[in-house]
């Protein structure tokens, strides 16, 4: 049997008190109540706080670039069906560098589950605006204020058709490693934006704000409504819900792709045979 | 051996159907027996513009295209205005009755009485210039029987009477164009493709499965023919939302067990450069192949250059080992493709391929490639000695560590592009930095002590050093000009060698040097404005060289290019 403890504790860079902390640890409660053992797990992730989640478990690691790891993971899902792929980063990544990867990631529907630290700051490069940063919000690098409206990612992924989105709040644990294992479970591309308090550098955004705000989606929300999703997607201020906003059942990429029926890449021999009918089409 | 090859240009607006045309008559060739290369000149556009489609052909063996023009076949009236200057003086022009060829030595053709429709007028000036040639009808009706399958017998029929039509016409006319002398019978199976083709079916032998690519001319077909063969081969062809996503993608596939190909040109390869660092610090196996045109920014976007090697050479921010390969034939682009590949996948980095527009789309014949001689490359790694204490990243003397692929094994593969550890974990020990640089430096030699020499063509004395008066310097797709230009000055009683590096990286002294201090003259041949192999050979060796040719207006390098560079030089 697989247990959170299998996935190993470490000492890590993250300030005391950061969301970080209880993100990773529903991270390693849902892969061990799904039975998924370290080595079936590859976690794909960019640059950033966010991003070194996975120097802090055991696991197959691949640390890329910066706004990269949508990319990085889809190339691995393609090349192994049969692996788990999490990519993980912070907002700064998923939807600032790497914006256009992901509403790609959300058009070709690979499977995998991305985990989005969103706590609405840079905090790696100490405390600028970040796509999610509320318009308004004064830090070092916009001292008159974030100019910018900010960027909403559940919104956007609903009203893309996403399979699966997903909000979460490290205030709320089990409920948050509730949401990953179903986006594990999905097939086709989840989305978990996890409300996750920056300590040192978001005063605005801060573990109280969330938790006063923050609700559970209950039996009422029918995720399978696209109009609910996004009236729900859309709910941010006052009170900001969490929980599954939107699923539905698009097939995942490649499942009418013949390419992708044979299996893993690594165990493809060359077929010397299909490429001398291929040469003889030169003929 | 003087040069008896002849040229037909075929030319007219984008749309006309001239590549259809030039494809057959070409394919008609290379399966009667002769040699031929096909240099395409096109713009940036889908419809109208003019565009030519060359066919050099014969029975001598030669690698580049030429500027002469023997048979001109004018699709529309500027295609006789821009061209009838090439014309050689028995030169032939192939055009519709409308149009004025006053003065010219002109089969006039009356299209729309030899074909009912106006689609067939290609068949037609299909049949005028087999017939004009004097080649078997058999040959055509075939390729003709091949092009139409699919669409039924009907209108294989209705293109066959077309066909015959303009054979029965050129026959009562008197052109006086001489046929070409007949091909011996060729004893094995050519084939015909492009220069890009030959790197994807090289790739396809080097155990490519996985490509993922943005489009961009004229490195998309590479990509276009893996997709073409998939459903034989299986190769998993993406198209990536941009190039950085293509390059990003590669990795990630290659670190999960799949050989990976990004094609691209210069501008896109420009966006991939921190995914190549990226190759380099992960030691992911990568090929990149970079097709080049001339740039700056989109520059001229299907035309030919080689102003991207120093881009190639520089790519990525950081230090770390790396190969480039310059394939200078059809052969060498499924050769040095397969090479490529290997040394990826032993030496655990990025490689890269440098074609250029010329090469990419000229059609030759070549081959048949032999898969059989090729050296294996060894499948991935799928369970380390002893899993619980593997590490990605293992310090050795060669500074490659074994590459187990996540998922097959309870080992787990840890790669951090912070630098790291040995076990793959990010870390600040900056003495761990220095031996991991080292490490991956050294792979750098055994890169090197792998290179490909460059290729001596000519006066080779028994050790190597024979004297020669003028030794030309050339890399990429310029050897078959170099070669052409060394025959003509041969012809004027001079010796001239030729040194072609299909390997522009890692430069390795000893390969070369002592032939370029050996030769009376030197000169380097390149298609850019800045000499980038001649500075890069000066960088490494201190060498310079006496002069240089240099090409950059979009077109090849041809062999009366170099003798009209070398007037001014010698």
């Amino acid at each position: 049997m697989v247990t959170a403890e299998d996935y190993g504790t470490f000492d890590t860079a993250w300030c005391p008190g950061c969301g970080n902390h209880s993100l990773l640890a529903a991270m390693k409660q849902a892969l061990s109540g799904l039975g998924l053992a370290p080595h079936q797990v590859l976690m794909v992730t960019g640059i950033g706080q966010a991003a070194k989640a996975p120097l802090y478990m055991n696991c197959n690691m691949l640390t890329g670039l910066h706004g990269r790891s949508l990319p990085a993971a889809t190339g691995a899902r393609l090349a192994n069906p049969e692996l788990t792929i999490i990519a993980e980063s912070g907002d700064g990544c998923n939807y600032g560098e790497g914006g256009n990867h992901f509403l790609a990631a959300i058009r070709r529907n690979v499977d995998l589950t991305l985990v989005a630290h969103d706590n609405g700051i840079y905090g790696l490069t100490k405390g600028q605006a970040s796509p999610t940063t509320g318009k308004g919000q004064v830090t070092k690098a916009q001292p008159f204020g974030q100019p910018s409206e900010p960027f909403n990612p559940v919104a956007v992924a609903v009203a893309m058709g996403a399979g699966f989105v997903a909000r979460g709040f490290t205030g709320e644990p089990e409920h948050l490693a509730g949401l990953i294992q179903q986006a594990f479970r999905h097939k086709g591309f989840s989305l978990v934006d996890v409300f996750q308090p920056c300590v040192t550098f978001n005063h605005v955004n801060t573990f109280a704000w969330y938790k006063q705000r923050c609700y559970k989606l209950g039996p009422e929300h029918d995720p399978r409504s696209r109009d609910q999703a996004l009236a729900k997607a859309l709910e941010f201020g006052e009170r900001i819900p969490i929980g599954v906003l939107y699923a539905n059942d698009r097939p995942a990429f490649g499942a009418d792709l013949p390419t992708l029926k044979l299996g893993p890449l690594a165990l493809r021999q060359p077929d010397f045979e299909a490429l001398r009918g291929v040469m003889r089409s030169y003929l | 051996m003087p040069d008896s090859s002849i040229v037909i240009l075929v030319g007219g607006e984008a749309g006309q159907g001239l590549v259809t045309i030039g494809q057959l008559m070409a394919k008609a060739l290379v399966r009667a027996g002769y040699e031929v290369v096909v240099s395409q000149d096109y713009q940036s556009r889908i419809r109208g513009g003019h565009n030519t489609f060359v066919i050099r052909t014969g029975l001598d063996v030669f690698h580049a295209p030429c500027d002469k023009v023997d048979i001109l076949v004018a699709l529309n009236a500027e295609t006789v205005a821009r061209h009838k200057g090439q014309l050689t003086p028995s030169g032939l022009v192939v055009a519709d009755v409308d149009i004025d060829t006053t003065g010219l030595n002109a089969l006039r053709v009356p299209f729309r009485t030899l074909a009912p429709k106006v689609v067939q007028d290609n068949v037609v000036a299909l049949g005028v210039l087999g017939q004009t040639l004097c080649k078997d009808i058999g040959l055509l009706e075939q390729l003709l029987r091949e092009q139409f399958a699919k669409k039924g017998q009907e209108v294989i029929d209705q293109n066959l009477a077309v066909l015959r039509a303009a054979y029965a016409w050129v026959k009562t006319q008197d052109h006086g164009f001489a046929c070409l002398p007949s091909a011996p019978a060729y004893p094995a199976e050519r084939l015909m493709l492009t220069g890009n083709e030959a790197i994807a079916l090289g790739a396809l032998a080097a155990g490519c499965n996985f490509c993922s690519f943005y489009p961009m001319t004229p490195g998309s077909s590479v990509a276009l023919t893996l997709a073409e063969h998939a459903k034989f081969m299986g190769t998993v062809v993406e198209q990536a939302e941009d190039e950085i996503a293509a390059a990003n993608m590669a990795i990630g596939a290659a670190s999960a067990g799949g050989r990976a190909l990004v094609p691209t040109a210069g501008g896109g390869f420009a966006l991939m450069c921190e995914a190549v660092s990226l190759a380099g610090m992960l030691e992911t196996p990568v090929v990149f192949v970079v097709a080049m045109r001339p740039g700056p920014a989109t520059g001229l976007p299907t035309r030919t250059e080689q102003a991207d090697l120093n881009l190639v050479l520089h790519a990525g921010h950081g230090e770390f080992p790396r190969a480039v390969f310059a394939p200078g034939s059809i052969a060498e682009c499924f050769s040095l493709t397969h090479r490529a590949f290997a040394m990826a996948e032993k030496y655990q980095s990025p490689v890269f391929i440098l074609t250029d527009q010329y090469l990419a789309d000229s059609l030759q014949n070549a081959g048949p490639f032999n898969t059989d001689g090729l050296p294996e490359i060894p499948g991935p790694l799928l369970e380390p000695a002893n899993p619980a204490t593997y590490k990605r990243f293992a310090l050795t003397a060669d500074g490659i560590s074994p590459r187990v692929i996540p998922g097959f094994s309870t080992a787990l593969v840890v790669s951090d592009s912070d630098e790291h550890t040995e076990d793959g974990k990010l870390t600040e020990d900056l003495a761990v930095r220095v031996q991991m640089v080292d490490k991956r430096l050294a792979k750098g030699q055994g890169l090197a002590a792998e290179a490909v020499p460059p290729s001596l063509f000519g006066e080779e004395g028994p050790n190597g050093s024979k004297d020669v008066d003028l030794l030309l310097v050339c890399w990429g797709s310029t050897l078959g000009a170099a070669l052409e230009a060394r025959e003509r000055l041969a012809e004027q009683g001079r010796s001239a060698a030729v040194l072609h590096f299909g390997q522009v990286w890692p430069l390795v002294e000893g390969q070369f040097l002592p032939r370029l201090t050996a030769a009376k003259r030197t000169v380097c041949v390149e298609g850019n404005a800045t000499g980038q192999l001649a500075r890069l050979i000066r960088q490494e060796t201190g060498f310079r060289f006496r002069g240089q040719v240099l090409r950059y207006d979009g077109l090849p390098i041809t062999a009366a290019y170099i003798l009209r560079g070398l007037e001014s030089i010698l």
